[in-house]
């Protein structure tokens, strides 16, 4: 009785191993390995190439390392305990992000095209994905290029002394300075005021700010001189963007080193908190983490690596991707930390001479004798005399812990934090400078990752017009980008922009990431993808590929999404809004967003991931059609009704 | 007689009130910090740095109300604590018993307030007239702003290498257009295609049986 049972499950198994579904014609549409080697001896090809594989090596890693490596990943893992964070995040990266980044360069690599031409040569019904990662790199490069925007003008704003963020402007009649500023700080007002010229709330739209249009423009401008000649002018220009960043933050971490209160900042960043690992979310953010820090299912990846030379170790180059992409993270959290250690020390200091001025301006007490080290002395002593005054000063309790815990990801640690900190830094202006254009250059590598899943799918379906040059083509596209990005530079834009980021940003992702894994091992077929890698790397991939594309990455997919949507759903959107009329001001109104704002939220989120379904259908009813017409339109020479023996 | 008046006289000094009180309406407290300011260089603060203070504060009522009368003896000063802290008015050069107003010493202060900092080798902050703001230099505002020089280098350092690659892209494909003709002109030459001329009617084809009349088609 054992055995039978044995041999069904076994059997069960060899059905999911070779789970395939039908997909005729699939050899006809791609080109085979010996027409792909013809095409290379003839070198016929018209299609751009790299000039070395650096030049690729660079690009994928410039387009997989941007603004999340410096802004997000430092806050995750202060967030979720330090050290511990590391667990989830190298498992996420095993079993999620390797698999998927080794796919995406394979399938590129492979089928040569962007990705609407991958996905429509795999399978018809699978051509909306490629529109899907269009749509998503579109709309996602509109609001990625407005945060250069903001940088290009901070950087602008950093060749003055002193630094404009440093003080508050004073008022009309030069009294004193802007009541909004003096309830906030001057770092605040200069973001939300003078940058962004916020409004209270979203419904306000407020008007086109002048200055950040400028900055778009210009944002525009560097990203289309890099993209003009398409992967000949990226191919020389990511020398800069991708190194840069790495040598500045190799600067601010041995600045950042010697600066008083480093240590704390650090010590606080890689305390491991093993109780964090309890709370499933900290799984699911590291999921998403990786998996947005990659870059994956934007097409870009798929576009770089179809124009490699055929025979490509894109495994290797899958690995190279993903651990530097993970190494980055960690090495820029150490220099932010540390930085925000000093700020949080520099605060805490600053809230104890408050204290001590006060104490001796009440108790008219010798200038500088109470001192940081026998305040605590002091404090005691006044408190015995006379206990009601020292209650009426209404002294606040200075904890280091607390400037600590002031803790920020995204804008507000680029433009709030990390701007307070640099104030304090002697020599403020090169540090500024040197911060915001490494910021400039990891989003600008990435916006290049951007466009290419944009222009290459459109020029590999020859949807352009021949007559229109690629360069004005592009620039084309850059121009509809700028216009369509206005949006972003209105008083509201600032709301709009967390909007685009929360909801374009991260579910049409997982969704397409997910039909793409399941495209590719079960409909492009598993086994001919073995095949195609032992063609071009020269060995087939080894077990730990084979598990995690047929079935870990999938499921921890799904399950990411699931649960993603699930604590979506459970709570009510709102938003941070900054309204100096607010009775609780400066701390953050919380508003819930409207019918038609949220309407606009969801249909962000699917817009892209319709056309998925949308193409799957069109192509569905098209070949129905067909069949009822061959079935109507029947073979003439054919005549069922003469019997030949009559 | 002589005794009467004398008794006179203190009843008269005891009765009327002391001019200089803390908290008094129609003075000012003043809060200095030298050691704040001045570090090691700080100053001991003594009876003849009051003197100058005195001095110098009857130097600004002398120069807010234009006349040649105010004296060191028309600044009162009470309540000196180890602080630095103490209170002062001002009393009229005329009648030693009536107070100068508080809105004219303000004024008189705010006139002079980088005189009497400088005496002191202070700053608004470290020498403080309570209740009296400090007046801020007023912003430097240049006539362009800087970040509007910045972005117009970029940003035609940007424009020009635009507009240099397209010029160059343009010039490259003239060039090969250029080549191309250059190719085709040689190429337009005929050349022959192998065909004997001789054998024009062609090559006699043995499949076709050309013996039935009618064909089975």
């Amino acid at each position: 009785s054992h055995a039978p049972l044995y041999h069904t499950q076994y059997q069960g198994v060899q059905v999911i191993m070779m789970l395939h579904l039908p997909n005729p014609g699939l050899a006809s549409k791609i080109l085979s390995h010996e027409q792909l080697e013809q095409l290379d001896s003839e070198e016929d090809e018209d299609r751009p190439k790299w000039d070395n594989k650096a030049q690729y090596r660079l690009t994928c890693v410039g387009f997989a390392v941007g603004l999340g490596n410096v802004w997000r990943f430092p806050y995750l893992c202060q967030v979720y305990g330090g050290g511990a964070f590391l667990i989830p995040y190298f498992i996420a990266l095993v079993f999620e992000g390797l698999p998927l980044l080794h796919m995406e360069l394979a399938i590129g690599q492979r089928l040569r095209m962007g990705s609407v031409g991958v996905w429509n040569s795999i399978s018809p019904y699978l051509g909306g994905l490629g529109v899907a990662s269009l749509l998503v790199s579109f709309l996602v490069g509109l609001f990625y290029n407005t945060i250069l925007a903001w940088i290009l003008w901070y950087f602008f704003h950093s060749f003055q002394n002193p630094l404009p963020w440093r003080n508050c402007p004073l008022n009309e009649n030069l009294t004193g300075y802007v009541t909004e500023c003096e309830k906030s700080t001057s770092v605040n007002y200069f973001w939300y005021r003078e940058t962004l010229n916020i409004t209270p709330n979203i419904e306000t739209s407020g008007s086109l700010q002048w200055w950040i249009v400028l900055c778009l423009a210009t944002a525009w401008c560097l990203v289309y001189i890099c993209f003009i000649r398409g992967i000949e002018t990226i191919g020389k220009a990511i020398y800069v963007t991708a190194t840069f960043p790495y040598l500045v933050l190799t600067i601010f971490l041995v600045k950042a080193l010697t600066l008083s209160g480093a240590a704390d900042g650090l010590a606080y960043l890689f305390t491991p908190n093993w109780e964090t690992l309890k709370n499933p979310k900290v799984w699911l953010d590291a999921a998403t983490q990786i998996f947005f820090s990659l870059s994956l299912a934007f097409g870009g990846l798929i576009a770089f690596s179809s124009y490699n030379p055929q025979k490509n170790n894109c495994e290797r180059d899958a690995l190279i991707v993903g651990c530097v992409n993970s190494f980055t993270s960690i090495y820029a959290s150490i220099p932010i930390f540390s930085i925000l250690g000093f700020k949080a020390n520099t605060n805490y200091n600053d809230c104890r001479n408050r204290n001590i001025l006060t104490l001796t301006n009440a108790f008219n007490i010798g200038d500088e004798n109470i001192t940081l080290d026998n305040y605590d002395d002091w404090l005691s002593h006044l408190n015995n005399t006379d206990p009601s005054e020292v209650e009426s000063l209404h002294l606040k309790t200075c904890n280091l812990q607390t400037f600590l815990d002031q803790s920020a990801s995204g804008t507000g640690l680029a433009f709030i934090v990390f701007t307070e900190a640099v104030i304090n830094m002697p020599g403020s202006q090169v540090w500024a400078v040197l911060f915001f254009v490494m910021l400039f250059s990891l989003g600008l590598s990435s916006m290049f990752g951007n466009l290419e899943g944009v222009l290459t799918p459109l020029l590999d379906l020859h949807m352009v017009p021949s007559w229109i040059p690629k360069e004005i083509f592009t620039g084309l596209i850059c121009l509809t980008s700028f216009a369509a990005a206005l949006i972003f530079t209105l008083g509201s834009g600032n709301y709009w922009l967390e909007i685009f980021n929360n909801y374009v940003g991260s579910l049409p992702l997982l969704i397409i990431a997910f039909f793409e894994i399941i495209g590719v091992t079960y409909i492009y077929g598993i086994n001919r993808f073995n095949n195609d890698i032992e063609w071009m790397t020269g060995q087939r991939p080894n077990i730990y590929w084979q598990v995690t594309w047929r079935f870990i990455s999938p499921l921890m997919l799904l399950v990411v999404f699931l649960a993603y949507v699930a604590i979506e759903a459970k709570q009510q959107p709102t938003y941070n809004a900054w309204n100096p009329n607010y009775v609780d001001f400066p701390l953050a109104d919380v508003q819930p967003y409207l019918q038609w704002v949220y309407a606009i939220c969801v249909l962000l989120s699917t817009l892209p991931v319709v056309s998925i379904p949308l193409v799957a259908l069109y192509k569905l009813l098209g070949f129905l059609k067909r069949r009822i017409m061959n079935r109507h339109n029947q073979n003439p020479y054919e005549n069922e009704a003469y019997v030949g023996d009559l | 007689m002589l005794g009467k008046t004398l008794f006179l006289l203190c009843l008269a000094s005891a009765l009327s009130e002391p001019l200089c009180l803390k908290d008094t309406s129609d003075g000012y407290k003043v809060r200095i910090s030298i050691k704040t300011a001045l570090g090691d260089e700080a100053y001991e603060w003594n009876e003849n740095e009051m003197f100058l203070f005195r001095a110098t504060l009857a130097f600004a009522m002398r120069r807010y109300f234009n006349r040649e009368d105010f004296n060191v003896s028309s600044i009162l000063v009470c309540d000196e604590t180890p602080r630095v802290s103490f209170w002062f008015v001002v009393v009229s050069p005329q009648n030693a018993s009536q107070l100068i107003d508080k809105a004219d010493v303000e004024n008189a202060i705010r006139m002079s307030r980088h005189r009497i900092n400088s005496a002191f080798l202070l700053t608004d902050s470290t020498l403080e007239f309570i209740g009296i703001p400090p007046t801020y230099a007023a912003p430097v505002n240049p006539a362009t702003p800087p970040w509007l020089i910045v972005f117009g280098v970029v940003m035609g350092a940007v424009c020009a290498g635009i507009i240099g690659l397209l010029v160059s892209t343009v010039l490259k494909k003239k060039g090969l257009t250029e080549d191309e003709n250059d190719e085709e002109e040689a190429q337009d030459k005929a050349v022959e295609n192998g065909i004997a001329c001789e054998d024009l009617d062609g090559v006699y084809n043995r499949a076709f049986p050309d013996d039935e009349r009618l064909t089975k088609m």
